[in-house]
């Protein structure tokens, strides 16, 4: 945070102001090169395809929990409806995966016959395979896009911005806030969610969308490759997410929405459209979601309704907070950490803990641990992971009271020494 | 001289109990106006109307040339159309910087797309360092707000007020938690400030408000009880009674 003081005030280069942007942006390029020489599709093979996968998926959550972070931890709204826009993403994206696979399959098999097939027999060859688990085989509505990519592509970004614009300018206006906006986008998340489990929603029902980890046309090419591939996407869209928040929240916007998470009353009588800022923040941040979940979902291979469900956006928050919100870094780290620890516990590689009286298997007892960590970093550690730094930081520069540090002009404050 | 702005029959009551009574007031464009008046008078609900953050039951409130309708805005347009105000209990954004409370209140485009395209220009930065000067906080423009004493943030929030520039300033009891001599620095900056602006300022401190040397308008359960110079309503018996005698 102490970074951002001086944003508003002396014009730097966005790297000199805010230090920790060049740091992740290498921390992640290393990353990201590490894991290529480790992989087995581009380099020595130590790192499994399948970790690969995780670790891409992992790039993914940290890119919404950054949304989530400059959504709650920079303008104060906590939306229980992140996960919602995720999953959005996955749908749209998943929909033409899922229709171009099913359409070059349809083709192989109908060209053994003597006559070539009409666009017809493909369509309804399409319908029967991807609908047959639901007992449908029609192409509902919703389906009118599948077959093209950049439509579906557009899809991705449009339909969470839709949502978010017209939910956002429906709640800010009757200036709902506080717990009672969290009550309804958690609202709107179950609504979804339910929406989708049911099997005439259009979207084959619980079953959701799957076999998403195959790319139609390159069928050819190994999942260790794509694997890879994905990786890279991800890191670079992490990246690409981490510039533009920190672009968002280092100048006079950051300002404003931080003024408005702290006393938005007051920000009104300064002369600033509170709702308008709301509004922009919660429409961008489903954006950036809807791109992680279109990123995340054709590494995990299958998209359902339990993805959507509101536990997945209270868990959102639970990284935010671990990680340390108010802090972009923090938001990533939290995410990271936790989704991978997560993944390591509910994987069954954590040893039992045997108590005598009782075993504690982690597959279930993660979820309690979490629960625990998250009360505990609530009441003792509200700054989360993300406030070590500051101890770190601390611990190197003299308490000055707020004085400069050196008595030249240009002797470093305070402020930016702890940084 | 035309009024800049016009509150006539405004009524307001909470719950049955009428905090605004048929109260009307005028003031000028360039024009220091004190309102004081026993605690619960209404002074800050009124100042609540006119900025729009309470709307009255019934009466009008006209702001400017045109004769505009207040009571019909929201409270960003109300504060952009140059109505500024400060608050009785001092809220300026504690966890930014002096620089950032400041340059958050400067008078620039409230539009979030201009907002995100802006950078401060030398002149901005200037404008900001002189105010600083005024109100004097040049030496702590790194600092937190809530960082400072609770005088320093009364002036910071008088400096954000400034900063916007606007044609009425409402100021809710500018001078509590002052010492003497930043009382007599607020006086001179209010009196300087109404040269050019209308400013309304609500102050319990009689020795205050004998100061600012201006009209003076007594509010007491909700309604004006009297008007005029300090003299001429230090001697209304109505007031003494009410106000003064207690
Ligand atoms: N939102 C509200 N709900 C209910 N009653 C209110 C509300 N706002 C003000 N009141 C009541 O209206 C009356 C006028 O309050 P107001 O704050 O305007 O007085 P004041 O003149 O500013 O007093 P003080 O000198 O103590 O600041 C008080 O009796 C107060 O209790
Ligand atoms: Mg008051």
């Amino acid at each position: 945070m102490s970074e951002l003081s001086a944003g508003a005030f002396r014009r730097k280069p966005l790297v000199v102001q805010y230090p920790s942007l060049l740091i992740f942006l290498g921390l992640l390029a290393l990353f990201t090169l590490g894991v290529t020489v480790l992989s087995e599709g581009f380099g020595i093979g130590v790192i499994s395809t399948s970790f690969v996968k995780t670790l891409g998926k992992t790039l993914c959550l940290c890119l919404v929990a950054l949304a989530m972070d400059l959504v709650w931890g920079y303008c104060g709204i906590l939306s229980l409806g992140h996960m919602a826009f995720f999953g959005i993403g996955g749908y749209a994206i998943g929909m033409w995966l899922m229709y171009a696979r099913t359409e070059l399959i349809v083709i192989e098999s109908l060209a053994g016959q003597a006559l070539p097939p009409t666009a017809q027999e493909i369509s309804d060859g399409i319908a029967t395979q991807i609908f047959g688990v639901v007992g449908a085989s029609e192409f509902p509505p919703i389906w009118a896009f599948a077959h093209s990519l950049p439509l579906q592509l557009a899809a991705v970004v449009l339909v969470p911005a839709l949502l978010a614009l017209v939910f956002g300018w429906l709640a800010f206006r009757s200036r709902v806030t506080g717990v009672y906006l969290s009550i309804l986008t958690q609202a709107m998340t179950l609504a979804l969610s339910l929406y989708l489990f049911q099997n005439d929603s259009g979207l084959r029902g619980n079953n959701g969308l799957s076999g998403l980890q195959n790319l139609p046309g390159l069928g050819d090419v190994p999942q260790s490759v794509v694997s890879v591939w994905f990786l890279w996407a991800s890191a670079l869209a992490l990246g690409l997410g981490y510039l533009a928040c920190v672009a968002i929240v280092s100048g006079k916007f950051g300002s404003v929405i931080r003024a408005i998470r702290d006393d938005e009353a007051r920000v009104r009588f300064l002369g600033y459209p509170v709702e308008a800022y709301k509004l922009f923040i919660f429409t961008f941040t489903a954006i950036l979601a809807g791109i992680a979940g279109a990123l995340y979902y054709p590494q995990a291979g299958i998209v359902n309704p339990a993805e959507i469900a509101p536990i997945a956006s209270i868990y959102l928050a639970v990284w935010v907070a671990i990680g340390g919100r108010g802090r972009l870094y923090g938001a990533v780290i939290g995410a990271a950490f936790v989704s991978l620890l997560s993944t390591w516990f509910t994987g069954g590689q954590a040893p039992d803990v045997n108590l005598g009286f009782a075993t504690i298997q982690w597959v279930d007892w993660w979820t309690v641990l979490l629960g625990l960590s998250f009360v505990a970093v609530t009441l003792f550690a509200p700054k989360g992971i993300g406030g070590l730094f500051d101890l770190i930081a601390a611990k190197r520069s003299p308490d000055r009271h707020g004085a400069d540090l050196g008595p030249d002009p240009g002797a470093l404050r305070e402020k930016e020494a702890n940084e | 001289m035309s009024a800049l702005l016009e509150v006539s029959g405004v009524s307001v009551s909470f719950d049955g109990f009428k905090a605004i009574n048929n109260l009307s007031f005028q003031i000028g464009r360039a024009e220091l106006r004190a309102v004081i008046g026993p605690n619960g008078a209404g002074k800050t609900t009124f100042m609540d109307i006119i900025t729009g953050k309470t709307k009255p039951d019934e009466g009008r409130v006209l702001w400017g040339e045109k004769s505009q309708s207040l009571l019909a805005m929201s409270e960003s347009r109300i504060a952009q159309a140059g109505v500024g105000r400060k608050f009785q209990r001092p809220t300026v954004f504690e966890d930014q910087s002096v620089a950032e409370n400041l340059m958050l209140a400067l008078k620039k485009s409230r539009n979030p797309f201009s907002v995100l395209r802006f950078r401060a220009s030398e002149r901005d930065r200037a404008r900001v360092e002189d105010l600083a000067t005024e109100i004097g906080l040049s030496g702590a423009l790194e600092r937190k707000a809530g960082e400072l004493s609770h005088g320093q943030k009364q002036w910071l929030e008088i400096g954000m007020l400034l900063a916007q520039d606007p044609k009425l300033l409402l100021v809710d009891e500018p001078a509590a938690g002052m010492t003497p001599a930043e009382r007599e620095h607020t006086t001179d900056l209010l009196v300087e400030a109404a040269k050019t602006r209308a400013v309304v300022v609500v102050e319990h401190d009689m020795e205050f408000v004998r100061r600012l040397n201006c009209r003076v308008t007594v509010l007491h359960e909700g309604s004006v009880l009297a008007e005029g110079s300090i003299d001429h309503v230090t001697s209304d018996e109505k007031v003494i009674e009410v106000y003064l005698g207690r």
